[in-house]
C-alpha cells in the first residue's frame, strides 16, 4: 500500500487541475438532483395548486400552476360537505390506541425478552418473529370472519385490538436496542430490590426512549397512512378512517368533476403526516437507516 | 397503567394486567422481600411481560392461518356453513385466467423494483457529495415515501388523465402526445409502476446513503491512489459494500410488491382495461368481498402466501451462495 508516496511531490497545478474538476461534478451533480427535486416535488405541489383553483381552471389548457383567484373556500367546503372530519378523529383514534398501547406492550416484551430469565426464550422469540411470514392478505379473511361474529364490523375495533398486541417489528428492533445495554446494570437494580415493574419503567423505559419514540412515530405513519383493513370493515361514512373517507370521495366527486375537492380532501390527508414528519426529520431518518442497516 | 386492559379489550380475556403491582403475583412477593425471591420469579413476571404478543400472536396470526388452511378447502360464503370441497378451489385457481392475469400483473409490477433501486443508488451516491442544500434535497426526495397512498394514488389519478393530467402535459411540451394512460391496456401497469417508482426512491436512497456513508474513507483513497476510475470504484467498492442493503431492499420490496392493492383499487376500481391492471390482493378482495367466495378467495391468498414464501426463500438461499463467491 505504500508503493505511492507521490502526492507530497505532486505538483500545484495538476492538483488545482483536480479540484476544478471536482467542483465541476459538483455542479453538474446539483443540476441533476435539482431536476430530480422537481420532477419529485411536482406532483404534490400540483395537487396543491389544483385544490385551489376554480373548476375552469382545472381543465385549463395550457396548465395554470398559479390559481388567478386561490378558492379557499373549497376547503370550507369540503370541511362542512363531507366527511373529513369523521376521518380525521377517526383515524386519530385509531393510530393514538394502537401506537400508544402497542408501543407499551412492545417495549414490556422486549424488555423481557432481551433481559430477563425466561423457559423457552428464543423459541417465543423465533415463534413471533414467523409472524412476519404470513401476509395480511393471508389472514385478512379469517380474521374478518372473526370480528364480523364479534359484530365489530362497521367499528373501529378491528383495525385497533389486534394491533394493540403489539408488533414484532418494533420488539425486535427494542430488543435489539436493549442488547447494548449490559445486563449487570439490571442485576444491580435486582440486587437493590427493584421489581420487575419498577426495573422496566424506571430504567429501562428511560434508556430505550429514543428508540421507542422513533419507532413510535413509523407505526403511527404506517396506521395513519393505512387502507386494506379500514376498506374491510368500515361501511357508514362517519366511521370511517381519512383514508377511506377522501378513496370514496375520489369516486363520488370525480364524476362531477370537482377535482378542486378531490385534492383539497388528500392535501388534508396528506399534511399531519407531513408536518410530523418535517419536525421529527432527523429521528425519523436516522431510524429508518438503522432499519436498513440492521435488517 | 394497566393500559392493555382499556375498553377495546372488552368482551375477550384481556392480557394479565401489566400494570399492577408486583402483588399480582401468587406468591405475592413484595418488593424488597430479598433478591432471591424475586429472583425465584423473575419466569414468571417475564412470561406476563411477553404475555400480550404471545396472545396476540395465537389469535390474530396463528389461529387465522390454521383456519385459513381449511377454509380454503371449502366452499363458503362467510355466513353460512362451511362445505368442504377438498382441492377442488386449488384445481378450480389453476384454471382461472383472471387469477392467472393478476399474478402476472402483480409480478410484471416488480420490474419497477431493479429500476428504482438503480435509480436511488445512483442518488445515494450524487449526495455522498458535500454539495449545498443536500439536507433539502433529501427531505424532498423522502415526502411522497411518507404521503399516504390513497391521497397519491387519486394524486396520479388525475396525473395520468388523458387530457387534463400532469403527465401529458409536461410531454406534450416535448411535442409528445401521450395515451390515456389508466384506460389503456399497454399503458396502465407502466404508468402503475411509474408511479411506484416515484413513491419509493427517497427510501432505498435513504438506506443507499447510510450505507455508503459507512463505508471508510480510507478505502476509496487507497483505490484513487493504485489508479482506479470512478467506475471501477464503483464496482470494487461501493456496489460489494452495499450488497446487504439490496438484498435487504429487495427481499422487502417483493414481499411488499407481492401486497400491492391500494394503488390498484383506488386508480383502477375495476381491475384496469382488460383486466391489465388488477393485482392478487385486488382479486382476493373482490372474491372475497364482492362475490363472497371466501374459501376460494382464501384458497388464492393462501396460494399467494405461498409464493412469496418461495421467492423469500430462494433470495436467501442466491444471497447466500453470492456472498460466498465474493468472500
Amino acid at each position: 500500500m505504500t508503493t505511492t508516496t507521490a502526492p507530497t511531490t505532486g505538483t500545484a497545478p495538476h492538483r488545482l487541475g483536480r479540484k476544478a474538476r471536482s467542483r465541476l461534478t459538483d455542479t453538474v451533480v446539483w443540476v441533476v438532483l435539482a431536476a430530480g427535486a422537481i420532477f419529485m416535488i411536482a406532483p404534490l405541489l400540483w395537487m396543491f395548486s389544483t385544490s385551489l383553483k376554480s373548476k375552469l381552471e382545472v381543465f385549463a389548457l395550457p396548465p395554470v400552476w398559479i390559481p388567478e383567484v386561490p378558492q379557499w373556500d373549497t376547503y370550507v367546503r369540503m370541511w362542512t360537505d363531507s366527511f373529513v372530519l369523521d376521518g380525521i378523529r377517526n383515524s386519530l383514534v385509531v393510530s393514538l390506541s394502537v401506537t400508544v398501547v402497542g408501543t407499551f406492550t412492545c417495549a414490556l416484551a422486549a424488555f423481557a425478552l432481551a433481559k430477563m430469565r425466561m423457559p423457552f426464550k428464543n423459541a417465543i422469540f423465533i415463534g413471533l418473529l414467523s409472524g412476519i411470514m404470513i401476509p395480511f392478505p393471508t389472514l385478512m379473511i379469517p380474521q374478518f370472519v372473526m370480528f364480523s361474529r364479534l359484530g365489530w364490523v362497521d367499528t373501529l375495533l378491528p383495525l385497533i385490538v389486534p394491533a394493540i398486541f403489539g408488533n414484532i417489528v418494533m420488539i425486535f428492533f427494542l430488543r435489539q436496542y436493549l442488547s447494548s445495554v449490559p445486563d449487570s446494570l439490571v442485576e444491580a437494580a435486582k440486587i437493590d430490590g427493584a421489581s420487575y415493574w419498577q426495573i422496566f419503567w424506571r430504567m429501562i423505559m428511560p434508556i430505550i426512549r429514543p428508540a421507542v419514540a422513533a419507532q413510535f412515530i413509523l407505526w403511527f405513519m404506517a396506521v395513519w397512512n393505512d387502507y386494506l383493513a379500514p376498506i374491510l370493515y368500515l361501511n357508514t361514512p362517519e366511521r370511517q378512517t381519512l383514508q377511506v373517507v377522501i378513496a370514496n370521495m375520489n369516486v363520488q366527486y370525480a364524476t362531477q368533476r370537482d377535482y378542486p375537492l378531490i385534492m383539497a380532501a388528500s392535501v388534508v390527508a396528506l399534511l399531519p403526516i407531513l408536518v410530523v414528519f418535517l419536525i421529527f426529520q432527523r429521528q425519523i431518518i436516522e431510524s429508518v437507516a438503522l432499519t436498513g442497516t440492521k435488517g | 397503567m394497566t393500559s392493555t386492559t382499556s375498553p377495546a379489550t372488552t368482551g375477550r380475556r384481556s392480557p394479565a394486567p401489566h400494570g399492577a403491582p408486583p402483588t399480582a403475583a401468587p406468591a405475592s412477593s413484595k418488593p424488597g422481600g430479598g433478591s432471591s425471591r424475586l429472583h425465584r420469579n423473575e419466569k414468571k413476571w417475564a412470561l406476563l411481560f411477553v404475555a400480550a404478543p404471545v396472545l396476540g400472536y395465537l389469535l390474530f396470526v396463528l389461529y387465522p392461518t390454521v383456519f385459513a388452511a381449511y377454509a380454503s378447502l371449502t366452499r363458503w360464503n362467510g355466513l353460512g356453513p362451511m362445505q368442504f370441497v377438498g382441492l377442488d378451489n386449488y384445481v378450480a385457481l389453476a384454471g382461472d385466467e383472471r387469477f392467472r392475469q393478476a399474478l402476472f400483473n402483480t409480478f410484471f409490477y416488480m420490474i419497477g423494483i431493479p429500476v428504482g433501486l438503480a435509480i436511488s443508488l445512483a442518488l445515494a451516491i450524487a449526495m455522498n457529495r458535500k454539495i449545498i442544500g443536500l439536507t433539502a434535497f433529501r427531505t424532498i426526495y423522502y415526502i411522497p415515501v411518507i404521503s399516504s397512498i390513497a391521497a397519491v394514488a387519486i394524486l396520479w389519478q388525475w396525473a395520468y388523465n388523458g387530457d387534463f393530467g400532469l403527465v401529458n402535459q409536461f410531454l406534450a411540451f416535448f411535442g409528445i402526445d401521450g395515451p390515456n394512460w389508466l384506460a389503456d391496456p399497454t399503458w396502465a401497469k407502466p404508468a402503475i409502476i411509474l408511479m411506484a417508482v416515484w413513491k419509493g426512491l427517497g427510501y432505498s436512497m435513504l438506506l443507499y446513503l447510510a450505507a455508503i456513508q459507512s463505508v471508510p474513507r480510507s478505502l476509496y483513497e487507497a483505490t484513487a491512489l493504485d489508479g482506479a476510475g470512478a467506475w471501477r470504484q464503483f464496482r470494487a467498492i461501493t456496489l460489494p459494500m452495499v450488497r446487504p442493503v439490496t438484498f435487504f431492499l429487495v427481499v422487502t420490496q417483493v414481499i411488499a410488491g407481492a401486497m400491492i392493492f391500494t394503488e390498484i383499487n383506488i386508480m383502477t376500481p375495476t381491475g384496469g382495461p382488460e383486466y391489465s391492471t388488477a393485482s392478487a390482493v385486488f382479486y382476493i378482495w373482490k372474491q372475497a368481498f364482492q362475490y363472497r367466495q371466501m374459501g376460494y378467495a382464501t384458497a388464492a391468498a393462501i396460494v399467494l402466501g405461498i409464493l412469496v414464501l418461495i421467492i423469500t426463500l430462494i433470495q436467501f438461499r442466491l444471497n447466500k451462495r453470492n456472498s460466498f463467491a465474493i468472500d
